[in-house]
């Protein structure tokens, strides 16, 4: 019996790397685009699904301190533990502070976000040009920072699934699981 | 002549000043023009740093009042340099060839105490319409504050059209507030 994570988890989980992965191409797309009604409309998108992603990840975060994951493969060398507890740790902190990074921006800019359109949240710091400018380097660097990590946590992922052939995937995605033999 | 009638005839003089003063002098340094809107349902606020304004206003006799406001289109702020560009084309403001709105009162009248409304003609983009904008009048020595507002719809000035017609992203409604200074000459 391979332990696994807890069906809130995985969903968990999973969502917010649907919210995520749909949100940064959709991100790179509008600051390119010449200013038109989509780009306004996929501006608001975009902060919509980040402030979802936030809620998600404080609703992990707290899942995560009251549920313990499954241990990691017994064989893994210590190297591989640390760079995966690392990894995951940094996963975490980004995914706060690149949300809480996108609302100081916009709070500096002078624009409200209002989440869906619906409720508007409040302004985090006072209207203010420079320290907005600041903050969007501090939000794409940070964003930078996340895609890095994701590669370096997709391509371990890999490695275990199609290299190693362990379970640390169907962990996480339990429609893979090996057939026992 | 005696302390009693300097004081008497001075405060009769006062009295006389105060009851006919007229603020003429605008001290645009101090004055404000400001507009409200919401984009995607976010409110969102601008102003214009250039306008002129020729009035004269007694407050106890607001019928004889004159005002006559020029807003310099292209002094726009909205707070994003990509919009302050945008909105200058000839889809919003067209300022190749409309570069001022104007206001002229045609009728200030008295709301009770501080209150009083102006109605006038709005020209922005080569449309003329009336508006009301109720405004209060807060004096203090030789000085007056004048505070108001009026709400507009875009598109009855074709402010805003072709891909921007669209209310749903930019709103119709867009609130302008105005704070102006003035004193007597
Ligand atoms: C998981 C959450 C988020 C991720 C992964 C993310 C990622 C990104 C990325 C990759 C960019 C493009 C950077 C560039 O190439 O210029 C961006 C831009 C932006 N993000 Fe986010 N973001 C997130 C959440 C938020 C939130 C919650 C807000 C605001 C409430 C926000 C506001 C913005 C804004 C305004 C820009 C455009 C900056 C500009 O004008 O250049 N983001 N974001």
């Amino acid at each position: 019996m391979s332990p696994q994570y807890t069906r809130t988890a995985i969903v968990l989980h999973w969502l917010t790397a649907l919210l995520i992965l749909s949100t940064i191409p959709l991100a790179m797309y509008m600051t390119d685009l010449k200013l038109s009604p989509l780009k306004l409309q996929l501006y608001s998108y975009h902060k919509w699904i980040g402030v979802t992603v936030l809620l998600l990840v404080v609703a992990r975060l707290a899942w995560r301190i009251s549920h313990k994951p499954p241990a990691l493969q017994a064989n893994l060398p210590l190297w591989q533990q640390r760079a995966a507890h690392g990894v995951h740790h940094l996963l975490y902190l980004l995914m706060i502070c690149i949300p809480v990074s996108g609302w100081l921006m916009s709070s500096a800019k002078g624009v409200p976000v209002v989440y869906l359109g619906l409720l508007q949240l409040p302004d985090l710091v006072e209207k203010d040009k420079a320290l907005g400018k600041v903050l969007e380097t501090t939000h794409e660097l940070l964003s930078y920072t996340l895609m890095l990590l994701l590669a370096l946590h997709l391509a371990a992922v890999i490695k275990h699934h199609f290299i190693d052939r362990d379970d640390t995937l169907s962990r996480m995605l339990p429609l893979l699981k090996r057939k026992a033999l | 002549m005696n302390i009693a009638k300097f004081l008497g005839l001075a405060a009769l003089l006062t009295c006389a000043t105060t009851q006919a003063i007229e603020f003429s002098d605008v001290q645009l340094a101090k004055s404000s023009m400001i507009f409200g809107y919401k984009q995607m349902n976010v409110p969102l606020d601008g102003s214009f740093a250039k306008f002129n304004i020729t009035a004269r206003f007694d407050p106890a006799k607001p019928s004889t009042a004159l005002a006559k406001i020029d807003i310099d289109l292209s002094s726009i702020d909205t707070g994003n340099s990509d919009a302050d560009e945008e909105v200058l084309g000839k889809l919003w403001f067209d300022t190749q060839q409309f570069p001022q709105a104007h206001f002229v009162a045609s009728s200030i009248k008295a709301l009770g105490g501080d209150r009083y409304q102006a109605v006038g003609k709005l020209t922005i983009k080569g449309k003329t319409l009336d508006v009301t904008a109720p405004f209060t009048v807060k004096q203090q020595g030789n000085t007056a504050t004048f505070d108001g507002a009026l709400t507009l719809n875009r598109l009855d000035y074709a402010i805003g059209t072709g891909l921007w017609a669209d209310l749903g992203t930019v709103a119709n409604e867009v609130s302008i507030t105005f704070h102006f200074v003035a004193s007597s000459k």
